[in-house]
């Protein structure tokens, strides 16, 4: 029969309509096996690429040569040019491992997780809640009760698409959608209840959390002033959990399976439903983390809008990162490193830091599109043109 | 229009797919192209497509050569090509999906479905390929949806024509009607190559016969004077016997006992109308019928992939209607399923991941929840080779198969299971002569052990060849059961068409 898919083939020239034919998810397809030049080259391409063009956007918009370069230099120093903008970038890193990694599970099992934002939004009120209503706990017990508060309530807000989906089909990618409104109009509420609000304002903020709950600074010996901290590890003990999970458990050949042919994984008698489930619960608790982190690291404290958009910067963490742990950690280090540079350049150029999010943009853009850098580069042929059947992770 | 490949040469990584390759094929001929799965002759199709670029060689219309770059380039020349898996929009109409690429249209660039609908006709008339244009394809049965897929290339005026292995998924009718379409193609000037594992068909229908093996020719054959076993030795370069050899079946212990099985689908139309049957240990039964008559439902019904409504399935004695699949698999039955590349394999996998996709969780082969990763590779290396799967590395992914070791890998899974029933739908679909022989004894071999074994088949031969007792199928009743020794082809035909017994 003639059945394999020639689209696997690297050196096909086109898109193959046998490939089409396996008419795979949009969501499969970001998780195909990785090799150097899907995995590294071209991502590597892509974000060269997009500086290039923030280069000229910043000439386009009145400024000279020498003052873009000027303020890309800021953004290198910023983000590496010293320990304090390292810190930064991790600091800024560490959810973004978090949330990348909640998207890229479900993404392997062939779900579409966009409701990191929202999951990390509950997990940070769970946490600061934990971090302020118990006072006099020691850190040992405080600190991972606070931070398993935050997993729980990630976990949670996970759940309910997971159960939606095994039970009724509904699609996950609205569910979660609607989650992430119920979740932050949910958080402004609750931050206006006695039991959140601190005493004596009346703006929504909530009250601090105990200092034994808070997550250790990591470099504060050098300087007070580096805001590096110990969600830093257990952001990289998660990703390396991930790995293990993914490739080297029962529970990850599931959900790998079901992600890549659920009628497969039917036949071999895995529970489909149950699958949807638990990587739900599991790509919540990861953002749930994340928020549980900023809140026991970071900011001590939820104001509205905490989250900041870290949620859907996971999605593009993922992508980036092809789904692959060890991806998503190298993706969201860069995303980080972004950020932190980004805050430098706004505050010593006149370029401001929403170059940075156009800059990301363009990078998921390349990304999701090798072809065309492929076609800049005139890289070889090949697999370059796979892409657009195979998607992005091929 | 001519054609003829000088040369071809297509490697992939690890594995020289074809080897300097020349054929010819002559306008109003047919070529078979005939080989063991693996020899390259999907990937030379798929070069001459223009799906895949040669290393090195040419191809050649009418003596002009070409240079395809993509298939569209390949259409515009007059290369159509029939996969075996079709590449239509299910939910579309025939004339939709017909046009899909090269709609007509009217001013201001609407789609003109009149004009579709009308061109559907005419060429449905000029090559008697009766299609209704309205109807929408997931409707129709497969023989039909290939004349949309055929009259699809003929709107795209193509000349050279292939098909590959249009006929296993066809009903023997249907591959009746598939010769006479071949015949009016041929009378029209096309010049036709047919994939073909079905050595029988090759001899019927075509006017010149090429041989590859791993990649290469070797030899061409006569239609006129040539015979199955002629054939089948020069594809696999050994002698085959295609007859089996079995000794009378010595049934035991019923294994599996269907009482009046009913399953209904959501309009409450009946798949499977009370179905009673039983399966000894020793003995293979074989189930007869023309696709789409319950088979596939029953064996669903059996393994627990679909509902059973009403009645009872006892296996060993014990009630196992209600149970699920990892039950019924952790109970003992293995199943080769009929629709290996949707369901007998993740196409993404590794070859070692496939051949662990019902047992991972065992004890052989994880302890808790981790994998056990050096017991993985060690039973998939012995798989590999026992089973003779081609080319033997496990860590190659299932799509990189080819559609006849993708069916080894599977089989080789499900057959190294020591378990007391064995369900085989369409076990050798797509399989060559030299794969068929050894699938065909290993099924035996697992009868002599005593195991229950059920057959499902399209294909009399096959059920004739291997069945100790055969069930007919028909519109989701079992409508004769015969002793293989006590009846004939002709009479089990006579079932299979809707007589009753
Ligand atoms: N995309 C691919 N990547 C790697 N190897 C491939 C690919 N496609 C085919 N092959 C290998 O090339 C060889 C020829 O495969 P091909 O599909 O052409 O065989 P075939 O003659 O059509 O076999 P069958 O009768 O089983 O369909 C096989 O060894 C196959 O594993
Ligand atoms: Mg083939």
């Amino acid at each position: 029969m003639s059945d394999h898919i020639p689209a696997s083939d690297p050196d096909s020239p086109v898109i193959t309509e046998e490939s089409l034919k396996h008419n795979r998810g949009f969501v499969q397809r970001l998780t195909t096996s990785v090799n150097w030049r899907t995995g590294i080259l071209i991502p590597l391409l892509s974000v060269i690429t997009a500086l290039a063009i923030g280069l000229v956007i910043i000439v386009l918009s009145g400024s000279s040569f020498s003052e873009a370069l000027e303020a890309y230099g800021a953004l290198l120093q910023g983000s590496v040019g010293s320990i304090k903008a390292i810190s930064e970038t991790l600091t800024a890193a560490t959810p973004l491992i978090l949330v990348g990694l909640s998207v890229a599970i479900a993404f392997r099992a062939g779900l579409f997780n966009i409701g990191a934002e929202g999951q990390m939004a509950i997990g940070g009120m769970c946490a600061v809640f934990a971090g302020f209503t118990f006072v006099g706990l020691p850190l040992l017990v405080h600190l991972p009760l606070a931070i398993l508060a935050g997993i729980i309530g990630g976990a949670i807000w996970g759940f309910i698409p997971g159960i939606l989906k095994a039970k009724t089909g509904a699609h996950e990618v609205i569910v979660t959608i609607m989650l992430n409104y119920i979740a932050i109009l949910f958080v402004g509420y609750l931050l206006k209840t006695s039991l959140f609000q601190r005493e004596g304002r009346t703006d929504p903020v909530s009250k601090n959390i105990e200092g034994s709950s808070a997550l250790p600074q990591l470099l504060d010996w050098i300087n007070p002033s580096m805001r590096i901290h110990a969600g830093l590890i257990i952001a990289l003990l998660a990703a390396a959990f991930i790995h293990w999970l993914l490739f080297r458990t029962t529970v990850g050949f599931e959900f790998r399976a079901v992600g890549a042919n659920p009628a497969a994984a039917r036949y071999a008698g895995m529970s489909v439903a149950r699958v949807y489930v638990m990587v739900m619960v599991i790509a919540g608790a990861l953002a749930g983390l994340a928020g549980g982190g900023q809140v026991l690291g970071v900011l001590e404290r939820v104001t509205p809008g905490f989250t900041a958009g870290i949620g859907f910067d996971g999605i593009a963490v993922a992508l980036l990162g092809r789904s692959n742990p060890a991806g998503v950690v190298a993706a969201a280090v860069l995303f980080g490193g972004l950020r932190a540079g980004g805050q430098q350049m706004q505050v010593s150029t006149d370029v401001g830091i929403d170059l940075i999010s156009v800059i990301q943009a363009l990078i998921i853009i390349f990304v999701a599109a090798p072809t065309l850098i492929s076609s800049i580069y005139r890289l070889k042929a090949p697999a370059a043109s796979m892409q657009i059947s195979k998607g992005w992770a091929s | 229009m001519d054609l003829e490949l000088r040369g071809i040469r297509k490697e992939f990584p690890g594995v020289l797919a074809n080897d300097d390759v020349s054929l010819v094929a002559r306008s109003g001929k047919v070529l078979a192209l005939i080989g063991e799965n693996g020899a390259g002759k999907s990937t030379l199709m798929n070069v001459l497509s223009g799906l895949y670029r040669p290393d090195a060689g040419e191809i050649l219309l009418d003596g002009v050569p070409q240079n395809f770059h993509d298939p569209g380039a390949a259409i515009a020349a007059g290369i159509g090509m029939v996969h075996q898996h079709f590449m239509l929009v299910q939910i579309f109409s025939v004339a939709d999906n017909v046009v899909l690429g090269v709609e007509p249209t009217t001013v201001g660039g609407v789609m003109d479905r009149k004009r579709a609908r009308a061109e559907v006709r005419e060429i449905s008339q000029r090559y008697g390929l009766a299609v209704d244009p309205d109807a929408i394809i997931e409707e129709l049965p497969v023989g039909i949806q290939q004349r949309v897929e055929i009259i699809k290339i003929l709107l795209r005026g193509a000349k050279v024509i292939v098909f590959d292995e249009p006929t296993a998924v066809l009903t023997p009718q249907e591959v009746e009607e598939f010769f006479g379409i071949v015949a009016e193609l041929k009378s029209n000037g096309a010049a036709i190559i047919f994939i073909t594992h079905k050595l029988k068909e090759a001899l019927a229908i075509a006017d010149d016969i090429t041989v590859l093996r791993s990649g290469k020719v070797v030899g061409h054959a006569d239609p006129a004077t040539a015979t199955p076993e002629e054939l089948a030795s020069l594809m696999v370069g050994r002698d085959i016997d295609l007859s089996v050899d079995k000794a009378p079946a010595k049934p035991g212990a019923t294994v599996l006992e269907l009482s009046e099985v009913t399953v209904t689908d959501d309009y409450g139309r009946k798949l499977l109308d009370s179905v009673s049957m039983t399966v000894a240990g020793g003995e293979i039964v074989g189930i007869a019928g023309i696709q789409g008559n319950g088979q596939t439902e029953l064996v669903q019904a059996i393994t627990g992939l679909l509902p059973v409504e009403t009645g009872k399935v006892l296996f060993q004695g014990r009630d196992v209607t209600k149970l699920n699949p990892r039950k019924l698999h952790q109970a003992g039955i293995a199943h080769v399923p009929e629709d290996r590349n949707h369901m007998g394999m993740v196409g993404s996998f590794s070859l070692s991941e496939n051949l662990i996709l019902d047992s991972y969780y065992s004890d052989q082969f994880s302890k808790g929840l981790q994998l056990n990763r050096g017991a993985i590779q060690e039973s998939a290396l012995a798989l590999v080779q026992a089973y003779d799967v081609r080319p033997p590395n496990i860590d190659n992914t299932g799509d990189a198969l080819s559609g006849g070791n993708a069916q080894k890998m599977i089989v080789a899974r499900e057959f190294s299971r020591d378990v007391p029933l064995v369900i085989c739908a369409q076990p050798t679909r797509g399989i060559d002569v030299g794969s068929i022989e050894y699938i065909h004894e290993q099924i035996v071999l697992k009868r002599d052990e005593g195991k229950a074994i059920l057959i499902v088949s399209t294909e009399l031969d096959e059920i004739f060849s291997l069945a100790d007792r055969i069930l007919v199928m028909f519109d989701g009743e079992i409508v004769a059961e015969r002793l293989t020794s006590e009846t004939t082809p002709t009479e089990i035909g006579l079932f299979m068409a809707g007589n009753r017994s």
